[in-house]
């Protein structure tokens, strides 16, 4: 075991714990729908003889998402899509709201962070508009917008800003005086010093601030689609939820998932890009 | 003094202290320095010295007086003159290279790449530092390496006043000897003016044409003016043979240790000036005009 490295082992521990967690709940399934012996008529009426329409195993998950994954992208009709059509609807919805947020967030931040006086003139709006539910937005933003899919963007918008627009204010506030006079000593202007210090300064701040807004627009996106429905991957979900298919829900919760981490992954790819050490 | 190369006239600083008064820095200080000169201002933390230097590189403003620069009055921060901080003030996520090339390419806009980029490595070159090194980020390089780098971006610019904030304050011993030859050595040969804070004696008698001495604050004033006798070029292990060496240097001891204290806290009539004192200590010369201070030194 030694001659491993630390990497090596927690890939086997990783493995071996899900190939454990897999056969613990293959075999509670498949205990739960053994039910044989004698019945009364009573309950064969009643239906006890068939088999419950219980979670399924994992090995019927594991069919379902061949299925699905083989062919993710067929659409036929309204009511079945692929699972890449769908995620992508979900993809196309996060990133609209998102980038709109990151336009308006980062300079914004920049605003903030630069000066006290806007920093305590918009604080008090941050403060109150930030710990809103984004889904509580939803119908006034269905009433204004008179739009399910705009909304559903408005929805990602609005839960997205908040953290880029702290993190980017706290970020450019935060730039060590010293690389603010490095640059007024060499005479720089006003956005030549906030392109080449205060934003790579600030950079790592910042891309924590649009990691966290990623995530979370991404947790949003979920519940507004179940709300606004049509397409996406929280309207499959529901809507799978409403066919009594449980294999694909539980499919889809793991697409949810790995969609997620892997949005998670590019912003981590971008924030090793910009760090720096001290 | 009016006609110096940079003559500050006046210069005043005062904060308040909080309870509705006022905490005078230093008032009326007055003093000049040549081109070409390497100045060094020696005195005790809480003094304006680095008040006096952020007033020099246009950081900040004075209360009252004006620093005239060529016969121009300074204001606001310049690329004439170049800043050297006491914690490198690097910018981390740029290479070494890169850090030089940055102040290069703001000093001169029509250079192109490749001149910027040769006049940076030419320069890092000269404190030492060459190959793999210059590729480095900061965060890779020694403190010692660090400095250097900051040295060469402050003289690659080749600005009209150099100033040097506590250079090598947070260096050890072995690394500030050898990059305080290394300064010499880019100094040398160019008629860079110099102005340099520092806490060292040694440093400032190797370093300085001419050392200024600050008394204690509040109301601290620069007191003296110590002219280095000591010919160049010098060297560290020769100069303490030098039969001025341990006079100066005795000098300043006494300075720091007793007089700063005592000329401390005197308050200056309307409009007086407070111009330095020139003291020229040479023991090579008879010794007929020898002072009353070092007497009371060597006892």
């Amino acid at each position: 075991m030694e001659l491993l490295s630390e990497n090596k082992r927690a890939a086997i521990w990783s493995i071996a714990l899900l190939f454990v967690g897999l056969f613990v709940w293959e075999i509670s399934i498949s205990a739960q729908t053994i039910n044989t012996g004698e019945l009364t008529e009573y309950e064969l009426l009643t239906g006890a003889g068939t088999a419950k329409a219980g979670v399924p195993p994992p090995s019927e998950v594991a069919v379902k998402a061949w299925q699905e994954l083989s062919n993710p992208f067929y659409d036929a009709g309204p009511n079945d899509k692929g699972i890449g059509i769908q995620i992508g609807y979900s993809i196309y919805r996060v990133l609209t709201g998102y980038f709109l947020a990151a336009i308006i967030a980062i300079p914004l931040g920049f605003l903030i962070g630069m000066s006290s006086v806007a920093y305590k003139a918009l604080n008090p709006f941050i403060q109150v508009l930030r710990p809103i539910s984004p889904l509580a937005w939803m119908p006034l933003a269905l009433f204004i917008i008179q739009d399910s899919e705009a909304s559903a963007i408005f929805v990602i918008f609005i839960c997205s800003i908040w953290p880029m627009l702290l993190n980017t204010a706290f970020g450019v506030a935060g730039v060590r005086i010293d690389w603010v006079n490095v640059a007024r000593t060499h005479e720089l202007g006003a956005f030549k010093t906030a392109f080449t210090v205060v934003l790579p300064a600030a950079a790592p701040t910042i891309v924590t601030g649009m990691r966290i807004s990623i995530g979370i627009a991404w947790l949003v996106i979920v519940a507004a689609e179940m709300l606004v429905g049509g397409t996406g991957i929280g309207y499959y979900v529901w809507n799978e939820w409403n066919n009594l298919d449980l294999t694909s829900v539980i499919f889809s919760i793991l697409m949810i998932g790995v969609v997620g981490m892997l949005l998670d992954a590019a912003f981590g790819l971008l924030q090793r890009r910009v760090a720096y050490v001290e | 003094m009016a006609n110096s190369f940079l003559s500050i006239e006046k210069l005043t600083q005062r904060y308040p202290d909080g309870k509705g008064g006022e905490f005078t820095v230093f008032e009326n200080a007055s003093f000049g320095i040549e081109k070409g000169e390497f100045v060094c201002i020696l005195g005790h933390s809480g003094c304006g010295k680095s008040t006096i230097m952020n007033i020099l590189a246009g950081l900040s403003e004075p209360t009252g007086g004006v620093v005239k620069m060529d016969g121009f009055a300074i204001s606001g921060p310049s690329l004439d003159r170049g800043v050297v901080f006491q914690n490198y003030s690097l910018l981390p996520w740029l290479t070494a290279l890169k850090n030089v090339t940055f102040g290069v390419a703001a000093r001169f806009p029509d250079w192109s790449k490749q001149q910027i980029e040769d006049h940076s490595i030419a320069f890092l070159d000269k404190v030492g530092l060459s190959g793999d090194a210059i590729h480095r980020k900061p965060s890779q390089l020694s403190g010692g390496m660090r400095q250097r780098v900051s040295i060469a971006r402050a003289f690659a610019n080749q600005p009209k006043l150099l100033l040097l904030d506590e250079p090598f304050g947070a260096l050890d011993a072995l690394t500030r000897g050898t990059i305080q030859e290394e300064l010499l050595k880019v100094w040398s040969g160019t008629d860079q003016t110099v102005f340099m804070i520092t806490h060292d004696i040694d440093e400032a008698i190797l370093l300085a044409d001419r050392i200024l001495l600050m008394t204690n604050g509040p109301l601290a004033r620069v007191a003296e003016s110590v002219e280095i006798t000591i010919p160049r070029p010098r060297v560290r292990t020769d100069i303490v043979e030098h039969p001025n060496y341990y006079a100066i240097r005795n000098h300043l001891v006494q300075f720091l240790g007793k007089r700063s204290a005592e000329l401390a806290g005197q308050t200056s009539e309307e409009g007086e000036t407070h111009s330095p004192e020139t003291v020229r200590i040479d023991k090579t010369q008879d010794a007929v005009d020898e002072q009353p201070i070092l007497q009371a030194v060597k006892t």
